[in-house]
């Protein structure tokens, strides 16, 4: 099976954010998120979090919420890629 | 569109007087759009609006009003239940001989019984809750407190809890987290109107492809 992690996560970064279509190509392991975005904000990140489990499948449990998870998009994708795996 | 005031069943037995946007030519279709619920409810007012400016020129006649305790309401919300949300709607859909319900996200929850419904991307009381509690977990974490989504919803549960600004009771968070959308209603899907839903938005945003979309259909719903 492909694994189509990386697509959705750029897609529900595009609609969470508001990007326009493509800016969330650009991402690579390295762009920051949390701290680096002001549009992403407690509130965002709540959404964001929610959107990552009804759109990928996953439960997320608030102890596995951490900085690095949240900081770069290369840490998003490693999260959210080992989640759908242990599903 | 004109705002307008309505008079909403108080708790104390009294009414209230609350607002909604209405466009109100007297036509034979007369929908009654429930709005999202709290931070849900910015990021889609203008969705909401701008569907209601394409049904006007459809012929619909459509009123948006407030939760009592939210919006322009004088009405305190943590002095409110889901029972009150409940009995606001259904006096709003008499007030104005509402012949259709149109609800979105969790303001599907309180979609009054006995008018057809339709119902944009509903949600149960828990998923309401879950973003709004994760966002509080979040906001103690940074200022260095740790709090969990379950200790958080016992201590909801006897106290009340301030979720994203909102002052719920009790008896609110208790009885919002059990309540189910009615099965009867007709549900438009997301994936139906295309694009992200613009209640995920870290902002509230416009998308007038989107408005088209969910006007037409809730249009052709009603036809």
């Amino acid at each position: 099976m492909s694994d189509d992690t990386d697509l959705l996560l750029r897609s529900i970064l595009t609609d969470v954010l508001g990007l326009k279509q493509n800016q969330a190509s650009d991402f690579d392991a390295d762009t920051g998120l949390f701290g680096h975005l002001p549009e992403l904000d407690s509130m965002a990140v709540a959404g964001l979090l929610t959107e990552l489990e009804d759109r990928l499948g996953i439960v997320i449990e608030d102890d596995e919420i951490d900085g690095e998870m949240l900081e770069t998009y290369g840490g998003l994708l490693a999260f959210a890629k080992a989640k759908r795996a242990a599903q | 569109m004109n705002p307008v005031s309505w008079p909403c069943p108080a708790p104390a037995g009294d009414t209230a007087g609350e607002y909604a946007i209405a466009f109100d030519q007297g036509r034979p279709i007369r929908l009654l759009v429930i709005p999202a619920l709290f931070d849900e409810a910015n990021r889609l007012r203008r969705l909401a609006v701008e569907v209601m400016r394409r049904l006007d020129q459809a012929g619909i006649d459509s009123f948006l009003p407030d939760f009592p305790g939210t919006n322009e309401s004088l009405q305190p919300l943590e002095g409110l239940e889901p029972v009150d949300w409940h009995r606001a709607m259904a006096a709003a859909a008499r007030h104005f001989a509402a012949t259709h319900t149109f609800a979105m996200r969790g303001g599907c929850l309180f979609a009054p019984a006995g008018l057809p419904s339709l119902h944009y991307a509903p949600i149960d009381g828990a998923a309401v809750l879950r973003p709004l509690m994760r966002a509080r977990v979040l906001t103690a974490r940074e200022a260095g407190r740790e709090e969990t989504r379950e200790s958080l919803a016992a201590r909801a549960e006897q106290e009340g809890i301030e979720l994203a600004g909102y002052r719920l009771s009790a008896r609110f968070f208790q009885n919002l987290r059990t309540l189910q959308p009615a099965a009867a209603a007709v549900t438009i899907a997301q994936e139906s109107i295309g694009g992200g839903g613009l209640w995920r938005g870290a902002e509230p945003g416009d998308d007038p492809a989107q408005a088209e979309a969910l006007a037409r259909t809730v249009a052709q719903a009603l036809a």
